[in-house]
């Protein structure tokens, strides 16, 4: 971590275990070898930013996470956090967080015969047709769910 | 080239960003506290129908909060300032020069704008509004001033859409407007003005410039060139290095004891010390102040101490050890207090400080490295991860937050949930 010598004393780098800007990993574009300096040090591509992958509107991009189990059949579980692009205009099919009385909820965006709904991914769960009466705001477009192995 | 100037202002910021995360609160009334939850600073336009009145204290409007039921917040500056920066930066996209004037206000350079300025000031406030969910006005003029007067339209008279473009009509705005709303007339110089015959905005602008330098010299001079519509007063684009850092705060409870104003104290050279160093300085001044919990409605008793530093630092524990000498000098057991506060002052480029032959300079490289380490944690991991002891761990006398929201946007553990 700190580079010491005698007169130039530095900080290079400081490490933790949960860096929340920017994760870099390394890409070889060859095998690794252990033990001596590699020959492929050479051909290190770049590192591979997630937030670069995941996110394209970073000041319009929020964290949530998720609670009950409508939306399992759509790989969305209790727990899991989801990333959510608020610059994205919802496409019918999307899976989109609304605003649905005073609360958010997340549910897969649908037009039918001129009438809109959230329908959520689990047979147990009625679908909600969005009544132009109701409260009802989509609120972000759900890009990514980012769900523990 | 003709000038033109946008002032983009968000409504009611402060409770704009409580609404972003809580879909419940739309429509309601809602206020947002000072530090120790003492005064409304935000209001809702609907807490303002409501009677609640800017910088009131909340304890004054009891009856009024449980009458129309208004949703109360402490101040949440983490969810702020990520707000902010989200605003700042997208209004970046539309310009090629800005300046961020506060957490909630910045002036955008127009020039070259094709098309209606209108439009564009409207582009840019459907983009705020779905990006990040603040709602915006904008002022256009031909300079700042300007600008910022037609942000005042912007916001109050509904049919404007929260965009307003001052430049045609610029008499008939400024002869309404009293000239205390000018931007950079303070309180005082309005009522001087007053005596003088000066009501409104027109009236500033058609006064005589000889007399106007007289009385208000250059600056005075400048906003009335403004309200003609010559820009005198440039974007700012890059803050000049403070001269003074101040961190004060009021207790979250009593506090009499000596150790806990140490602590206190601290604390708050803590946070100026990092002040100091996110704008590469060093101190050579400083002085520690406490207030006393006012007696019979009398004014509060205020006990200031201070010191010249013998080579500038911006070290804290040098800092800390200064402000506790400075305190044990002011300090009398009995009184009860209820703030303290930290000033350094005589800032100098940390490059250029003056080494004294009878003083041994405390910061080295070893020290510089150190608080170097320290701030990039701290920045990292969230304010407070590494705190120097002195600074304490308990902290009771650290500012009351009752009603804070959860930090939606910058803490893992405190999200936004949302039902599946």
């Amino acid at each position: 971590m700190l580079m010491a010598e005698k007169t130039d004393m530095r900080v290079k780098e400081i490490w933790g275990f949960d860096g929340r800007k920017k994760m870099k990993i390394p890409m070889f574009t060859t095998g690794i070898s252990a033990g001596f300096p590699s020959p492929a040090d050479d051909f290190i591509d770049k590192s591979l930013d997630l937030n670069e992958f995941l996110i394209s509107h970073p000041s319009a991009t929020f964290f949530v996470r998720v609670e009950g189990t409508s939306m399992i059949d759509a790989g969305i579980h209790p727990g899991d956090i989801l990333i959510v692009d608020k610059a994205l205009e919802p496409n019918p099919g999307s899976i989109v967080i609304a605003t649905l009385d005073g609360e958010f909820t997340v549910k897969r965006f649908q037009r039918r015969a001129g009438k809109c709904f959230l329908l959520a991914a689990n047979p147990d769960f009625e679908p909600i047709e969005i009544e132009s009466s109701m409260l009802v705001e989509v609120w972000g477009v759900v890009t990514y769910v980012i769900h523990k192995a | 080239m003709q000038k033109l100037f946008a002032l983009v202002d968000c409504n009611n910021f402060y409770v704009s960003c409580e609404r972003v995360f809580n879909p419940s609160l739309a429509g309601k009334p809602v206020v947002v506290l000072s530090n120790n939850d003492g005064c409304v600073i935000a209001r809702s336009n609907e807490a303002k129908d409501a009677g609640i009145q800017m910088g009131q204290p909340i304890f004054q409007c009891r009856d009024l909060v449980s009458k129309h039921n208004v949703r109360v917040f402490s101040s949440n500056y983490c969810l702020y300032g990520d707000i902010s920066g989200r605003v700042m930066d997208i209004l970046s996209h539309f310009t090629p020069e800005m300046e961020i004037y506060s957490i909630d206000e910045a002036f955008l350079c127009m020039d070259g704008i094709s098309g209606d300025p209108a439009d564009y000031a409207h582009d840019i406030r459907h983009i705020v509004k779905k990006w990040v969910g603040v709602p915006v006005s904008v002022g256009i003029g031909p300079s700042k001033t300007l600008a910022k007067a037609a942000a005042v339209v912007a916001k109050k008279v509904s049919r404007h859409e929260g965009v307003f473009d001052i430049t045609a009509c610029a008499q008939d705005i400024l002869s309404v407007m009293d000239v205390a709303d000018i931007w950079g007339i303070g309180r005082q110089y309005s009522r001087f003005l007053r005596q003088h015959g000066i009501e409104t905005a027109l009236d500033l602008r058609d006064a005589d410039d000889t007399w106007i330098r007289k009385n208000l010299k250059t600056p005075g001079l400048r906003t009335v060139m403004e309200l003609r519509g010559i820009s005198c007063i440039p974007l700012e684009q890059s803050q000049a290095p403070k001269k003074t850092i101040v961190c004060s705060r009021s207790f979250g409870r009593k506090v009499t004891d000596l150790d806990e104003l140490k602590e206190a104290a601290s604390a708050y050279v803590s946070r100026a010390a990092e002040k100091l160093r996110a704008q590469k300085s060093a101190a050579s001044f400083i002085e520690v102040t406490l207030t006393e919990f006012p007696f019979n409605q009398g004014a509060p008793a205020t006990h200031i101490a201070s010191m010249d530093i013998p080579v500038a630092t911006s070290y804290t524990p040098e800092l800390i050890s200064y402000a506790k000498a400075l305190l044990e000098r002011v300090y009398k057991k009995g009184p009860v207090y209820r703030k303290a506060g930290i000033m350094l002052s005589g800032i100098v480029p940390r490059g250029r400080v003056q080494a004294s032959l009878f003083h041994p300079c405390h910061e080295g490289p070893r020290e510089h490295v150190l608080m170097e380490t320290v701030d990039a944690i701290n920045a990292r991991w969230g304010t407070g991860t590494i705190v120097c002891a002195a600074s304490g761990s308990n902290r009771p006398w650290w500012m009351r937050q009752a009603h804070r929201s959860p930090r939606f946007t910058t803490s893992w553990k405190e999200l936004p949930l949302v039902k599946a």
